[in-house]
């Protein structure tokens, strides 16, 4: 195993991940709202301590991962998160994208009976900023507008993120990462360009 | 002594239990009953529990049914619940039934076979009457069994011999990674393997009702035990770091395999197919009531009329579990007072409203 | 066999078994499904429910879904009928006090989650608290269809037919609709949703909640959910809208004519008093009078 690989994951993994699921949870109950991630983790690059500290969160022999973020990282989240790596985007439970992400279309759905198997896309993003400009935010969770700003997807992402949103209840599930900080965006979030 | 109340909290359920301990260990002046008595005396109500509690540890399971005061359902709960807790090493391959050691051996189909007919420890062709020698606080041990020596003669499964001449319906052997209840929740349609788990576990008194309703008429039943075995079998796991099999240890299993009349259909000749059953320790009774529902659940994908309750999967699949259903039954004893207030103001209206209009038409 | 498990000394979580009961990997699947629930308001998941140490219908759902989310730092209230002080809440209360050795309080206004059964509080929940419901039915459809392979291709389909014409035959028979609890709601206008046996009268409350509600069903293996602000709508039709029902009384010990109200009967002959089924509720008003 490479030296990147053997760099730690969770310090405690009870209580991180606890915490870190409150913040993803309270994250997608509140679509747009901006949490840190309690936990300290320094994965290798170019992963984020957000990022990888809610796949170590959510991720396991259960749930494949694809991830673009290279070997060593893929292999660091695998050792932790004991996950198997799947070979492409359209296989994965967790699709992990650092750079620009895959199509919300080829990731994996659900179906109208189990809309639930879908898959959750886990976008590193150079910066959130929750409260005044970017985004509108309407939807559940939400209880007039959440403003937020998102730096670094590619310019088109809200129109597909329409299309996505379109497709309910079938749909792939957003959680937004930077640096320590996520925000999320369930199926159910409408994105209007601010 | 005071009922204890329903309000009070803390205390009452600490008073309840006390209460409960007590009862438990009856008259005082009486030997507590061991474990290992239990164990070794009421080694079928041990069986029973591990079946039903999908665990195989004897001692556990007697000293569950000990703390159940002999509720085994509640004895099946416990060892449940402990069950749940244990962190998993790793699965068996599938016991190899054929290599059982056998304690006893029947089969219905056939007056002599290889391996033959060995009754063992049954209480077929006792008389029921009750025995007042064994109410004697220590009887004499009974004489020991005469025993004939084994002639090393192995005894090949009766569906094997009927496969040998092309009569028994194949099921091809498959390596695919069968479900896992214990993990994932059941879904309907559930396959073969999964509905097996499921009727491994299930209540052996629910799946006897079922098994009985398929010779009466509610699902057409045409069985023969073809065999009935019950012996000790050879666990072995293969853990992947060392890549052969080894062997943890043996278990007592009861095998049924039911032979069902087959008309066949547009793509098989007719033939005999398989009802299977298999439970932990001595469990004839169950083995072969689920050697039944499991015939009777084949009954879609085989082709045949379907609509007898053992042929309903879900209805059969959701409520076999005793477990489940005790949990949920019992619950109603739970306080619903908020639930009964609002049935009561809704009646209340409700009569009002039949008063009111009873009044306008008589005034009318 | 192995040793059975004590109460740790001094510490507040219960040796030989993990925070809060269930191992990491049963939490890890259960997180992932309530996020799924969270995204999908009102549509059930299914999950691989555990065998807990209290029976099925005691709240193994509601208590599988606290174990998931409750952490160090939270307050946990449990409350059976509106009640602290019922025996199941007491037993649930003392399971986590000793699992989790979390803080519990009888305020609702200082949880941070509250496990409850049958009853939403009286007083408004907020953003940041968590609801979590005991459930022993999560699907609505239950009386009218049991097949749950045909109550998902209906939740599918969005097709509720078989529920608008059982209220629709109610309302003819009976000029109301007879459901007085449990009664079923749209969720975010596409999932039709059980509340879990809650009276009709807190169906109200449900409605763009601040608070986070997730619902556990541990016998039926299922978890759903509903997100802050959400609409929830209890089905009417637009000439019978839905009208909840209270006991029209009011509470023998703080006067409230607005809490729901429990009927304690005091004699043979009728005599019967009202009472607050929501034992916090009904304390604080008095210590305010």
């Amino acid at each position: 195993m490479r030296a990147a690989a053997l760099s730690p994951g969770l310090a405690d993994p009870v209580a991180d991940a606890q915490g870190c699921f409150r913040a993803v949870l309270d994250a997608m109950s509140r679509p747009g709202s901006v949490r840190r991630v309690p936990a300290d983790v320094r994965p290798p690059a170019p992963l984020v301590p957000a990022a990888a500290a809610v796949l170590l969160t959510l991720a396991d022999a259960a749930t494949p991962v694809w991830t673009d973020a290279g070997p060593d990282a893929a292999a660091w989240l695998a050792f932790h998160a004991g996950c198997p790596l799947a070979t492409s985007p359209e296989d994965a439970a967790f699709v992990l994208a650092c750079g620009s992400p895959p199509s919300l279309g080829v990731l994996v759905q659900g179906t109208d009976e189990e809309p639930h198997r879908s898959a959750t896309l886990i976008a590193q993003v150079a910066a959130l900023e929750a409260g005044s400009g970017g985004w509108r935010l309407r939807g559940p969770g939400i209880e007039a507008e959440h403003r937020l700003r998102v730096s670094g997807l590619p310019s088109d992402f809200t129109a597909r993120w329409g299309a996505n949103r379109a497709a309910f209840p079938r749909g792939v599930d957003l959680v937004l990462c930077a640096g320590r900080e996520v925000a999320a965006l369930p199926r159910t979030t409408a994105i209007e360009e601010g | 002594m005071a009922y204890v109340a329903v309000k009070g909290g803390e205390q009452a359920i600490g008073n309840a239990h006390a209460w409960l301990d007590e009862a438990r260990r009856g008259d005082a002046a009486l030997p507590a009953v061991s474990v290992r008595q239990i164990e070794e005396q009421l080694s079928l109500a041990v069986d029973r529990v591990m079946a039903e509690g999908a665990c195989h540890d004897r001692s556990l399971a007697a000293l569950a049914i000990k703390q159940a005061r002999g509720d085994l359902i509640e004895a099946a709960f416990l060892l449940r619940a402990y069950r749940t807790t244990l962190p998993r090493f790793g699965a068996s391959l599938p016991l190899d039934t054929g290599a059982m050691r056998v304690r006893r051996r029947v089969s219905a189909t056939y007056k002599d076979l290889p391996g033959g007919q060995v009754l063992g420890p049954t209480f077929d062709y006792t008389h029921r009457l009750l025995e007042f020698a064994l109410a004697a606080d220590e009887g004499e041990p009974p004489v020991p069994a005469p025993e004939v020596p084994a002639d090393g003669a192995t005894a090949p499964r009766v569906t094997g011999l009927l496969a040998q001449e092309g009569l028994m319906a194949d099921e091809p052997p498959s390596d695919a990674e069968p479900g896992d209840l214990t993990r994932e929740p059941l879904e309907i349609p559930a396959d073969r393997p999964l509905r097996l788990q499921a009727l491994a576990r299930g209540d052996e008194g629910f799946l006897l009702g079922l098994g009985y309703s398929t010779q009466r008429g509610y699902g057409n039943a045409h069985p023969f035990v073809g065999e009935l075995r019950m012996g000790e079998v050879a666990v072995e796991i293969a853990p992947p770091e060392l890549g052969f099999a080894v062997e943890i240890g043996d278990i007592l299993v009861t095998e049924c395999q039911m032979v069902n009349q087959f008309a066949g259909s547009r793509h098989e000749p007719p033939q005999f197919t398989r009802g299977y059953g298999l439970v932990f320790g001595q469990g004839e009774r169950k083995a072969m009531a689920m050697a039944l529902v499991d015939r009777a659940l084949r009954s879609a994908e085989l082709g045949e009329e379907t609509g007898a309750p053992a042929q309903d999967a879900e209805f059969v699949l959701y409520h076999c579990d005793n477990v489940e259903a005790t949990g949920f039954v019992e619950h109603l004893k739970l306080p619903h007072y908020v639930d009964f207030q609002s049935e009561l103001e809704k009646l209340r209206s409700l009569r009002a409203a039949v008063a009111a209009g009873a009044e306008r038409e008589a005034a009318e | 066999m192995s040793a059975a498990p004590q109460d740790a000394a001094g510490g507040g979580t219960l040796a030989g078994y993990n925070f809060a009961y269930l191992d990491e990997d049963t939490k890890r699947m259960i997180r992932r499904a309530l996020l799924k629930a969270v995204a999908i308001p009102g549509h059930q998941v299914p999950f691989g429910s555990r065998e807990m140490p209290l029976p099925y219908g005691w709240g193994t759902g509601g208590i599988q879904v606290t174990a998931s989310v409750i952490g160090p730092d939270d307050t946990l209230k449990v409350i059976d009928q509106g009640a602290d002080d019922t025996t199941n809440a007491v037993s649930i209360r003392r399971f986590f006090g000793r699992v989790a050795g979390v803080a519990t309080t009888e305020r609702t206004a200082e949880a941070t989650v509250i496990q409850t059964r049958h009853r939403i509080p009286e007083t408004p929940l907020r953003e940041g608290q968590i609801l979590v419901y005991q459930v022993p039915m999560p699907e609505p459809l239950f009386r009218l269809e049991p097949r749950v392979a045909e109550t998902r291709r209906l939740h599918a389909l969005g097709d509720y037919g078989l529920m608008h014409v059982k209220l629709y035959e109610d309302i003819a028979r009976r000029g109301e609709v007879t459901i007085s609890y449990n009664y079923p709601v749209m969720v975010n206008g596409r999932y039709l949703m059980s509340p879990s046996p809650i009276p009709a009268f807190d169906n109200p409350k449900m409605d763009r909640m601040p608070a986070l509600q997730l619902f556990g069903a541990g016998r039926e293996k299922r978890i759903y959910a509903v997100p802050p602000y959400t609409a929830v709508r209890s089905l009417d039709f637009e000439d019978h809208p839905f009208r909840p029902n209270r006991a029209d009384a009011a509470c023998a010990l703080c006067g409230s004519r607005d809490s729901y109200l429990d009927e304690v009967v005091t004699d043979d002959r009728g005599g019967r008093r009202f009472l607050c089924s929501d034992t916090d509720y009904c304390e604080r008003r008095r210590a305010e009078q």
